[in-house]
């Protein structure tokens, strides 16, 4: 098993500097210059001559790729233009909000989506799901941008519930945890809705393929209570699939984010990279993009690893025991 | 064109009729399908024959009616700027339309092109090449494609390019995956050394496998090009404005949105909605047709 991720963690370095390679290429190829962006009125050719050698702008691009590669290597993506700040400083201050408001929402839609899920299977063509069936469907086709607006007019202008964007309140001369919860409600909610409606898809159909299986059968036959077949059997086979959906949800929930942040003014990872593009700020660009690259593979290594555990029928390649 | 080799042929299409013919039935017994179909049509129905019957310019300037609610001059009111809204919403359709259909065919396209050729050189060239996919799929594609519709001046072409240009992976797996386990079959080496051409064998033997698959995963891809169009629209990063786009004139409805001008909130979000349920349906319609068939 140990060596099994070791290898995958192995194979994913190249995968990496992969990632590294397009987008540092992508950045470098398409018009506009960060210089002259920086300088604005008081662009001269001397000047900008000054900032291209003092950013490194100048250099071959194998060269600023190689230096900006082993920078990265010892823990530094570079300076931002646009922020004064070391961008993994830039970064580590949106993250947190970004993991707050994902957190949370893939939680609340994981645990929801198990529940309705398993009563779905398990109550199969009651009315109850067929009702959850259409909300799934309603849900899952719902662009994210647009909901969001939706509980905006609702529940901050209409009931005025919840506050329409921003992270605490900057009236309130000592802002605390629950202000903070406040204001990530109606942002969780949409991305818990978005999300909740493809999960749990996935947990009916998974749950309902368990119970088809001969082993339930034969747990019921051997005098099994109902509670203790569904607990112990069906919920066990169907949650780790299901957890597996968290790693591979990784890039979706944060590009929802990314809409989220945009129509809340929740300062994240979405707003952080959204004002880099505008200012052409490359190093946070870049920086953000192999973030979220690494966050990818990650994800994926992640659902890989517990869909082996659960299945011994996946071979982990040769010489391998688990 | 030899008469001969024409024979057998006639035999397998006939086979291949009647199957598609049960593929058919059971796509249009799905209850699901119907409606998909119809609200595609009549998205298309809406944005293409639409502005030959309402002859207003989306991009008409009438600064006498700003933010009007519908009245009988403008049927779903006007915008900030006095265009009127429900001709923005047909010919905005158009755009989304063409780069949500076209780009998920090209991605298709290329990805079976790129998937077959992969798992039929084989060797390193096939390890290079899904290692190349394997890249492209850990880069977080919206946040390229935001990068890249803010770095060029964004066309339907452009958008097109850039959308397959980052969907098409998915599909080269695909077939990847469904052309190794078919091409040691025993009927394809046979035709292989029956001298069959490697055209016609991709296109008789190999294509019928993993067609079924492809589009469904193209129809729910459709759907994901359009709501990355609308997404990154409703970005500022779509189409320039003054074009008119359901994603931009939703991100329009936001400036307004405590003048409770719901005739800017609703339209838009109805449509992508409408969209996006429609395409599933039909994805969903055809994952039901064609899965039942292989059972």
């Amino acid at each position: 098993m140990l060596s099994y991720i070791a290898r995958r963690i192995v194979q994913a370095i190249p995968a990496l500097l992969g990632v590294s390679v397009v987008s540092f290429i992508l950045l470098h190829i398409v018009p506009g210059n960060p210089v002259r962006l920086m300088l604005g009125q008081h662009y001269t050719a001397a000047r900008a001559a000054a900032l291209s050698n003092q950013l490194g702008l100048n250099k071959p691009l194998v060269v600023q790729y190689l230096i900006w590669l082993v920078h990265m290597c010892e823990g530094n993506l570079g300076f931002s233009y646009s922020y004064n700040l070391p961008v993994t400083t830039a970064i580590l201050h949106a993250l947190p909000n970004t993991l707050a408001l994902v957190l949370i929402a893939s939680l609340l839609a994981q645990f929801i989506a198990i529940i309705l899920g398993t009563i779905q299977a398990y109550f199969e063509n009651s009315p109850f799901d067929h009702i959850v069936t259409i909300l799934n469907y309603f849900f899952y086709s719902m662009p994210s941008f647009w909901l969001a607006i939706l509980m905006v007019i609702f529940f901050s202008i209409d009931l005025h519930w919840f506050p329409s964007g921003g992270v605490i309140n900057p009236q309130d001369p000592n802002p605390g945890f629950f202000d903070w919860l406040h204001h990530l409600v109606l942002p969780a909610v949409t991305l818990t809705l978005i999300t909740l409606a493809g999960w749990s898809r996935y947990m009916r159909s998974s749950v309902r393929d368990n119970l088809l299986l001969d082993y339930i059968r034969t747990a019921r036959a051997k005098g099994l209570r109902e509670s203790q077949v569904l607990f112990r059997h069906v919920l066990r086979a169907s949650l780790i699939p299901q957890i597996t959906l968290f790693g591979l949800s990784f890039p979706s929930l944060f590009a929802g984010a990314l809409f989220l942040e945009q129509i809340f003014n929740y300062p994240g990872m979405g707003i952080l990279y959204w004002n880099a593009i505008s200012n052409l700020d490359y190093p946070i660009i870049l920086g953000v993009t192999m973030f979220l690259g690494t966050l990818t593979i990650v994800g994926n290594l992640i659902a890989d690893i517990l869909y082996s555990i659960i299945d011994p029928r996946i071979s982990l390649g040769s010489g391998d025991s688990m | 064109m030899v008469s001969s080799v024409e024979m057998p042929e006639q035999n397998s299409s006939a086979a291949d009729t009647s199957d598609r013919w049960r593929t058919w039935k059971r796509f249009w017994r799905y209850p699901l399908s119907g409606v998909g179909v119809f609200g595609v049509v009549f998205l298309f129905a809406f944005s293409f024959i639409g502005p030959l019957f309402y002859h207003v310019s989306p991009l008409a300037v009438d600064f006498s009616a700003i933010l009007q609610a519908p009245s009988v001059h403008h049927l779903l009111g006007t915008d900030d700027a006095g265009h009127d809204v429900l001709a923005r919403m047909m010919v905005g359709g158009q755009a989304s339309l063409e780069v949500g259909f076209l780009s998920a065919i090209v991605a298709m396209a290329f990805g079976t092109v790129y998937g077959m050729f992969s798992a039929l050189v084989g060797g390193w060239v096939d390890v290079l090449l899904m290692r190349i996919v394997d890249v492209l799929l850990s880069i977080p594609s919206l946040f390229i494609l935001m990068f890249l519709d803010a770095a060029f001046k964004p066309s339907v072409f452009l958008m097109v390019f850039v959308i397959a240009s980052l969907g098409w992976m998915g599909v080269s797996r695909i077939v990847r995956g469904e052309v190794l386990k078919i091409k040691t079959e025993p009927y394809v080496e046979a035709a292989r050394l029956a001298g069959v051409r490697t055209g016609r064998l991709m296109w008789k033997y190999l294509v019928p496998n993993f067609i079924g698959t492809v589009l469904v995963t193209t129809t729910f891809s459709v759907a994901g090009s359009i709501l990355t169009i609308a997404g990154l629209s409703f970005l500022g990063l779509g189409l320039p404005p003054p074009a008119p786009n359901w994603g931009a004139d939703l991100s329009v409805s936001m400036n307004y949105i405590f003048q409770n001008t719901w005739w800017l909130d609703y339209p838009p979000g109805i449509l992508i909605l409408l969209s996006q349920l429609s395409v599933n349906f039909i994805g969903d319609g055809l994952r039901h047709a064609l899965e039942t068939r292989a059972n």
